[in-house]
Order: C-alpha cells, then sequence, then structure tokens
C-alpha cells in the first residue's frame, strides 16, 4: 500500500505547480469576498452611529440646518451640496475606469487593446488620479468645516460624521496606495492576463468602497 | 530511507519537520501544524495566567472582609481574568485546533495563506503581551472584560489602564479577523476531491459557522472600540453623556459582537466533541445534517439575541419580549445538539478515555450552563438575577463546563496526533474528576449566593448576609481546578517525552487526519486521498460501522487534478522534495508586519502619556515598518 502512492507521485514532479481547489476560483477571489462581508459589518456599525445621533447634538453647527449659538453668532448649514455632488461623481467615475483596466489587463494584446485607450497603465492611472481627487475634495470638506467651527469634538454630528467620512477615506487612500502599486508593477513588467486575479481583487475592493459612498451620500447629505 | 511507523515501541518520534529546529525555525515559520502549536503553547500559558488571577479572585473572597488584595487590584484581577480567559484563552485554544485539525481533515497540505496565518498568530501573541505586562506595573486594565462606557471613557477612567484594554482587543481583532479569511478560504477552497461540504467532519462544519462568526462579529466591536479610543485620546462625544451622548450605544454595539463570541467560544468546543463521541461510541454521529444545521442555525440566531444582557437597562416591552424570545428560540438548536450527542452514545459500543470523560462532562456540564441560560432569557426573572453571581455561575458552566471541557477533551484526543504520543489515562483520570468535581463545588454555590443577592466584582463582603459558607466552598473548588490544572501540565509536559507511542490511528477514528503519520510529515498528505464518504478511515478499516451510510466518487475531472488517490493509510515518511510537493519558504515578514503593528499601538500609549514626539515617531516609524514589510512580504514568493 506504501509504494503505490510514491511511485503515483514521481509522475507529476516539481514542475506541476498550479494548485488545486476546489471551486476552481482563486483563494485570493474567495478571501477578498469575506473581507468586504466584513467590511459591511464595519460600515454599517459606523453608519448607523451617525443616524442614531442624527438630531441629538446639544450644540451647532448643524448638517442642513442653520444654527444660532447662544451668544447670536449664526451658523449656516454646514453640508457643501455642490462640491461633495462633484466629488460623489469623481468616486463613481473611478468605478468606471477600475473596470477599463480590469478589462485592459485581461485582454492585453487582443484587437482592441492597442494604444493609449487600450493601456491597463492608463486606466489604473486615471482610477488612482480620480482616487486621489476624491480625497482632494475630502481634505476641502474637512477643512473649510472646521474653519466653520465643527470640529470632531464639537458636537455629536461633528464626532459621528468626521469618523464615519474619515474611516471611508481611509478606505479610499489604501485603495490609492493599492492602484498606484499595481501601476508600479505595470510599468515595470507589464500586467497580462495571468495577472488578471490581483487587479481583479483590487477592482473589487475599489467598487466596494464606492458602493459605500452611494450609501453614505445618501444618508448623510440628501436625506434631511 | 524510508522509515515506518511499525517500528519498536521504544523508538524516538518521527521528527515532522526536517531541517525545521531552532527558535529561528518557530519565528518564520509557515506550517499551519508549528503554528496550531505555537498556538496551543502560548493559550496555555495564558490559562495558567487567567488561572492565577482566579485563585487570586477566590483568595480574596474565601472569607467576608478579607484584604489580601486591595480594591484597586481586585479590580484589575477581574477584568484581566475575563479578557485573558476570553480572548487569550479560548479563542486562542480553538485556533490551535482551526490551525492544526482543518487542513488534515479536509484532505489539505496547508491553510490558503500560510503566511497569513503565521502573521495571525504572531499579532495575537504580541497583542497578549501588550494587554497582558501591565499588571506588573499596576496599570491593567480595570474596568470590567466587557468596558462599559462611559465607566471606560476618559471621565471615570483616566489612567493608562483602559487604553491597555481598548487598544489590546483592537490588535487581537486583527489576529481573529485575519484568521478567520484564511480558514473561510481554505474550507470553501482546499477541500479534496470528494470532501463534499456535507461530509466534512463535525469540528470542521462548526469551525466554517465560527468563521463567519469571527467575519461579522468583529467589525462591530472594531467600531465600538474606535469610538472608545477617539473619546479617550481626541476629545470626540460618541459616550459622553454631558454632550448628549448615549451610553446604550456602547452596549448595544458590545453586544452585538459579545452574544456572537460566546458562540465563538463554545462551537469549537461542540466540534471537539462531535469528533470524541462517534469514535469511541464506534459508532457515526447520530443526526449528521441536523447537526450540521443546528450548528448554522446558532450562528444565524446568535446575532438576534444581544440585547438579553440589556434587559436591565429598560428597552421597554416590545424590544424585551422579542429578544427573550429569539432567546428562547436558540435553545432549541443547541438541545437538539445535546440530544444528538446523546444518541450517538446510545447502543454504542462505548470506551472511556479520558477525552469521552470530557466529552461527556461537556454534555452534563453544559446542559446545566444551558438551563440557567434559558433563566435569564425570561426578563422578570433576568432582572432578579442579572449583576449577581447567579449570571457568574451560569457563563462558567457554558465556558468552563463547556468551552474548556470540550477542549480539554480535544487536547486528549488529537495530543497522539500532534506530538505522536498518548497521554497518561491515570494522570487523565485524575485530572477529569478534580476537574469535574471542582468545578462543580466552584460554581454550582454561585447560584446560591446569587439567589441570594451577592453582586458580581464586588471585592470583599460583610459577614451575615448567608453568603459566608458559599463563598468558601467556590474557593476550594478553585483551589482544585488549580490542581487539576497542575496534573494536567504534568502529563502533558511528561506524555510528550515519555507517553507510548500512537501510531498513525491510536483512537480507530474515522477522519482523514488519521490516515497520516503522527506527527504528521510538513506536506501532511503524500497523495491527496478521495474522499467517498463521511468516514473514510472506517471504510477502509471498519467497512460494517459505515454500510449504511451515502458513498460516492468524486468528479473524474477533480480527482485527475488534484492527483487525488483512492482513501489509504500513509505509512512512508519522505521528504517534501522526494515526493516533489513544492513546500512555502520560511519567512520572517509576517512577524515583522505584525511588530509594527504593535509599535504603532504602543504610540498611542506614549500619546497618552504626553510625549508627542516620541510618539510620532512610534506611530509613523511603526506604520512605515509595517508598510515596508507588508511589499516585502508580498513581492516575495510563498514556495
Amino acid at each position: 500500500m506504501a509504494s503505490a502512492p510514491a511511485t503515483a507521485s514521481g509522475a507529476h514532479e516539481a514542475h506541476e505547480h498550479t494548485h488545486y481547489t476546489t471551486t476552481g476560483l482563486d483563494n485570493r477571489k474567495i478571501a477578498i469576498w469575506a473581507f468586504i462581508g466584513s467590511e459591511c459589518m464595519l460600515f454599517a456599525s459606523l453608519i448607523s452611529t451617525y443616524l442614531v445621533y442624527k438630531g441629538r447634538s446639544l450644540v451647532g453647527p448643524l448638517p442642513h440646518e442653520a444654527w444660532t449659538s447662544p451668544a447670536g453668532q449664526v451658523f449656516k448649514p454646514i453640508l457643501n451640496m455642490p462640491v461633495t455632488t462633484a466629488s460623489t461623481f469623481v468616486l463613481l467615475m473611478s468605478s468606471l475606469t477600475m473596470v477599463l483596466a480590469l478589462a485592459a489587463v485581461e485582454n492585453k494584446g487582443k484587437p482592441g487593446y492597442e494604444g493609449l485607450l487600450g493601456s491597463s497603465k492608463t486606466w489604473l492611472l486615471a482610477t488612482a488620479l480620480l482616487g486621489a481627487a476624491f480625497l482632494g475634495f475630502q481634505a476641502y470638506e474637512f477643512t473649510s468645516f472646521v474653519h466653520e467651527g465643527l470640529t470632531i469634538r464639537t458636537n455629536l454630528f461633528g464626532t459621528s460624521f468626521f469618523t464615519l467620512t474619515g474611516f471611508h477615506g481611509t478606505h479610499v487612500a489604501v485603495g490609492v496606495l493599492w492602484l498606484m502599486s499595481l501601476l508600479f508593477i505595470d510599468l515595470k513588467r507589464g500586467l497580462g492576463p495571468k495577472d488578471a486575479i490581483i487587479v481583479d481583487i483590487s477592482a473589487l475592493y475599489w467598487h466596494f468602497v464606492d458602493v459605500v459612498w452611494i450609501a453614505i451620500f445618501t444618508l448623510v447629505y440628501l436625506i434631511k | 530511507m524510508a522509515t515506518t511507523t511499525a517500528a519498536p515501541a521504544s523508538a524516538p518520534v518521527h521528527d515532522a519537520s526536517p531541517g525545521q529546529t531552532g527558535l529561528w525555525s518557530w519565528v518564520t515559520t509557515v506550517d499551519h501544524k508549528r503554528i496550531g502549536v505555537l498556538y496551543l503553547y502560548t493559550a496555555l500559558f495564558y490559562l495558567l495566567v487567567g488561572g492565577l488571577e482566579a485563585a487570586l479572585i477566590r483568595t480574596q473572597l474565601a472569607r467576608p472582609n478579607l484584604s489580601v488584595v486591595s480594591a484597586e487590584t481586585y479590580n484589575q484581577l477581574f477584568t484581566m481574568h475575563g479578557t485573558t480567559m476570553v480572548f487569550l484563552v479560548v479563542m486562542p485554544l480553538s485556533a490551535a485546533f482551526f490551525n492544526y485539525l482543518i487542513p488534515l481533515q479536509i484532505g489539505a497540505r496547508d491553510v490558503a495563506f500560510p503566511r497569513l496565518n503565521a502573521f495571525s498568530y504572531w499579532v495575537y501573541a504580541l497583542g497578549g503581551l501588550f494587554i497582558t505586562l501591565p499588571i506588573f506595573f499596576g496599570v491593567a486594565p480595570n474596568g470590567g472584560w466587557f468596558g462599559y462606557a462611559p465607566l471606560s471613557g476618559p471621565t471615570y477612567s483616566g489612567g493608562f489602564n483602559m487604553d491597555f484594554w481598548v487598544l489590546g482587543l483592537q490588535i487581537l481583532g486583527i489576529s481573529s479577523l485575519a484568521a478567520a479569511f484564511n480558514f473561510i478560504t481554505t474550507i470553501i477552497n482546499l477541500r479534496a476531491p470528494g470532501m463534499t461540504l456535507m461530509r466534512m467532519p463535525m469540528f470542521t462544519w462548526m469551525s466554517f459557522v465560527v468563521q463567519f462568526l469571527v467575519i461579522l462579529a468583529f467589525p462591530v466591536i472594531t467600531a465600538a472600540l474606535f469610538f472608545l479610543q477617539f473619546d479617550r485620546f481626541f476629545g470626540t462625544n460618541f459616550y459622553q453623556v454631558q454632550a448628549g451622548g448615549d451610553p446604550l450605544l456602547w452596549q448595544h454595539l458590545f453586544w452585538v459582537f459579545g452574544h456572537p463570541e460566546v458562540y465563538i467560544l463554545i462551537l469549537p468546543a461542540f466540534g471537539l466533541v462531535s469528533e470524541v463521541l462517534p469514535t469511541h461510541s464506534r459508532k457515526p454521529l447520530f443526526g449528521y445534517n441536523v447537526m450540521a444545521y443546528s450548528g448554522i442555525m446558532i450562528g444565524f440566531l446568535g446575532f438576534g439575541v444581544w440585547a438579553h444582557h440589556m434587559f436591565a437597562v429598560g428597552m421597554g416591552p416590545v424590544a424585551d419580549s422579542i429578544f427573550s424570545m429569539a432567546t428562547m428560540l436558540i435553545g432549541l438548536p443547541t438541545g437538539v445538539k445535546i440530544f444528538n450527542w446523546i444518541a450517538t452514545m446510545y447502543g454504542g459500543s462505548l470506551r472511556f478515555p479520558t477525552s469521552m470523560k470530557f466529552a461527556i462532562g461537556l454534555i452534563a456540564m453544559f446542559t446545566i450552563g444551558g438551563i440557567s441560560g434559558v433563566m435569564h432569557s425570561s426578563p422578570p426573572s433576568n432582572m432578579q438575577q442579572t449583576d449577581t453571581y447567579f449570571v457568574v455561575a451560569h457563563f462558567h458552566y457554558v465556558l468552563y463546563g463547556g468551552a474548556m471541557m470540550g477542549i480539554f477533551s480535544g487536547i486528549y484526543h488529537y495530543f497522539p496526533k500532534i506530538t505522536g504520543r498518548l497521554m497518561n489515562e491515570t494522570l487523565g483520570s485524575w485530572q477529569f474528576w478534580l476537574n469535574f468535581i471542582g468545578l462543580n463545588l466552584t460554581f454550582f454555590p454561585m447560584h446560591f449566593s446569587g439567589m441570594l443577592g451577592m453582586p458580581r466584582r464586588i471585592y470583599t463582603y460583610d459577614a451575615g448576609q448567608g453568603w459566608d459558607l458559599f463563598n468558601l466552598m467556590s474557593t476550594a473548588g478553585t483551589y482544585m481546578l488549580v490542581v487539576a490544572g497542575l496534573i494536567f501540565a504534568f502529563n502533558f509536559f511528561r506524555s510528550r517525552k515519555v507517553g507510548a507511542l500512537a501510531g498513525n490511528d491510536p483512537w480507530g477514528a474515522p477522519t482523514l487526519e488519521w490516515s497520516i503519520p503522527s506527527p504528521p510529515p510538513d506536506y501532511n498528505f503524500a497523495q491527496i486521498p478521495e474522499v467517498t464518504s463521511r468516514y473514510p478511515m472506517w471504510d477502509l478499516k471498519s467497512p460494517e460501522r459505515t454500510a449504511g451510510l451515502e458513498h460516492s466518487h468524486a468528479d473524474a475531472a477533480a480527482i485527475t487534478e488534484a492527483h487525488a488517490v483512492p482513501i489509504h493509510e500513509e505509512t512512508e515518511r519522505r521528504t517534501a522534495a522526494e515526493l516533489g510537493i513544492p513546500m512555502p519558504f520560511n519567512t520572517i515578514k509576517p512577524f515583522m508586519v505584525a511588530l509594527g503593528i504593535i509599535v504603532m499601538f504602543s504610540g498611542m500609549i506614549v500619546l497618552h502619556a504626553g510625549k508627542f514626539p516620541l510618539a510620532m515617531a512610534m506611530m509613523i516609524g511603526g506604520g512605515a515598518f509595517l508598510v515596508g514589510s507588508l511589499y516585502a512580504w508580498l513581492t516575495s514568493p510563498l514556495e
């Protein structure tokens, strides 16, 4: 009994390096979905906390209403809808460029994927830049809020707003770093169909961060 | 060249990982079995720490008005006893079994991400030190293991104590989450051909459920802890009542995590005894499908009962009724498991090694804890029992009588697989009976002291309230548990050296891990076995036991791709190189990433101490070290 397995294994020596998986999927694909499931609970907790504390701040400034301080100072509603609408558009467009980046990696060398518009480098760079632009908008928003008198310590709105959007911004920043790393690899040795999985998982992460922003934009900014 | 396990009984146990010796090999290992052993030893060390804390607590409470320890020290002791036992003992002991057993039970050569696995361990090991070492400086966490805000906030716990708790739990959460992603992927994706979900050993099934509980429950406490951390360090208002903050926010978030956590602690033990009972009853597990479904059901319902920890806060009759009914409901799948274990033994050909004694002990003791749990589910009754020793009695019956009994059962059962040698049964019997009597002597009287009104967490009490005798009994029982623990330690370390040789399958057990040598070679399976039923080893050795069960062959393409062969016992020991099996390289990088995380979190403590430049240096330096090590890790090949 012991010798039979030994000879059978000799037939497929060390050249056999692709690992068998039960589902046929790459391990990383399953892990990233589990990770995204977990992240859903993190953002659910952050968003619930924001909603529970909505309208319970004892002092202003407030998101959608003007507020007059006991000293008579008037604070306008603090949320800047035009700016955030623009940043939301930027982030949504980054999901489009991400899709194009993945398609360019998967189809590298195929007809229709030539030149600048068929290059994964273009679209990875575009996605990273759009992400960075979103972060720029957020930096501008945070700075102007502080100037208008709202910090993370001011009231329950400031506490829960900066924490929620700050966590989302951190996720975007991690995503930008991830995309820049992929771009670096692409520039160094070129990403082809066999690397599709590493672009695929970063794309799943990126789309997730994007979807979370849609929820935040709706619940925090649009609903009064 | 190849030696066989049929060697004389005096022959030394084989070296499981040739060329892997010395401290450095342990720090850099990525082998799931060696990481499992690291978890096991580390968690047993913390069991000693947590046990000593319990012994000090009980010594202080032995008689009225003792002053063995101060009130402040007592606060630190009970906080650290709870925190240690939950996060540094029971979860990591379960993780030791996840690591060691899951790949072996599903016919895999390692987990899906071996280096991430090493990372999980090192984050746990270093995080454990982070939260434990402060006790030597008198600044250990002192706000209770569930750290209720606002007590744990900056206003009422301004010192360093709760900083260590908040940050320490964040660190340990990273470890649990990383491990859970790894095991979910492993179980979904690395099963041998023919190992369908409904053929997985019950331990793997329960572990699978637990990993989902971890990935869904831990983010909630991560958020709650971030809020507390921000309140403490950055002056935010999450739990600040004077700014309109709601103290119930913490309680809800904590228990949305905390109740699934209870099942994270107990389900692995349920899985272990579900392996032990069929083996020593020499009979398939009764109602396998229902056992798997009830585990899933417990996992689902576990997220819907959290507020039964909060009846005393006055949530109103509607919320109280819903959570009360959900809590009673969760007793059903749990009860199903109890009856199925009993039915597994019924009509079996029973043997009673120590592992079986502990498994039966779990059934009995967990049932007592389960019944007092159902008593708590009724809000009027709960109001009388909340925050008394009755509750302490309840959760020690489920966690000591349940989780720890199950884990001891698992250690006795799997020790021969891990070390190649059997543990001593006489000493094991002494340990079991001392444990059994000791735990009942410790925890049963707490029902009475609790009913007589003795509150939890008080550091002493006056005589003449009817509590004296019950407390003395509890203290005497605790000392018996300490003696039982020492016997276990002696048996464990002695048996490693002189225990009888085990061979592949000392118990005549039915699952894949027993088809390979003990300890298993670093690659586990020289040939991936094709699985045709739930009990492959009984198909091979005792086919009459599995005759009535479903058998079928795996997909031919899957067999070809995995180079799977029919189930067989592997007795030859050849190296991975000889077999042409690629093995992952040892690497220090996961340890370095873990170290970077610890340095960053330590920077927060320095920040609280007011040393801003040093704190920034630690956080930025630790972060840079983390990112650098992570890049080095991700850009180097696994094997």
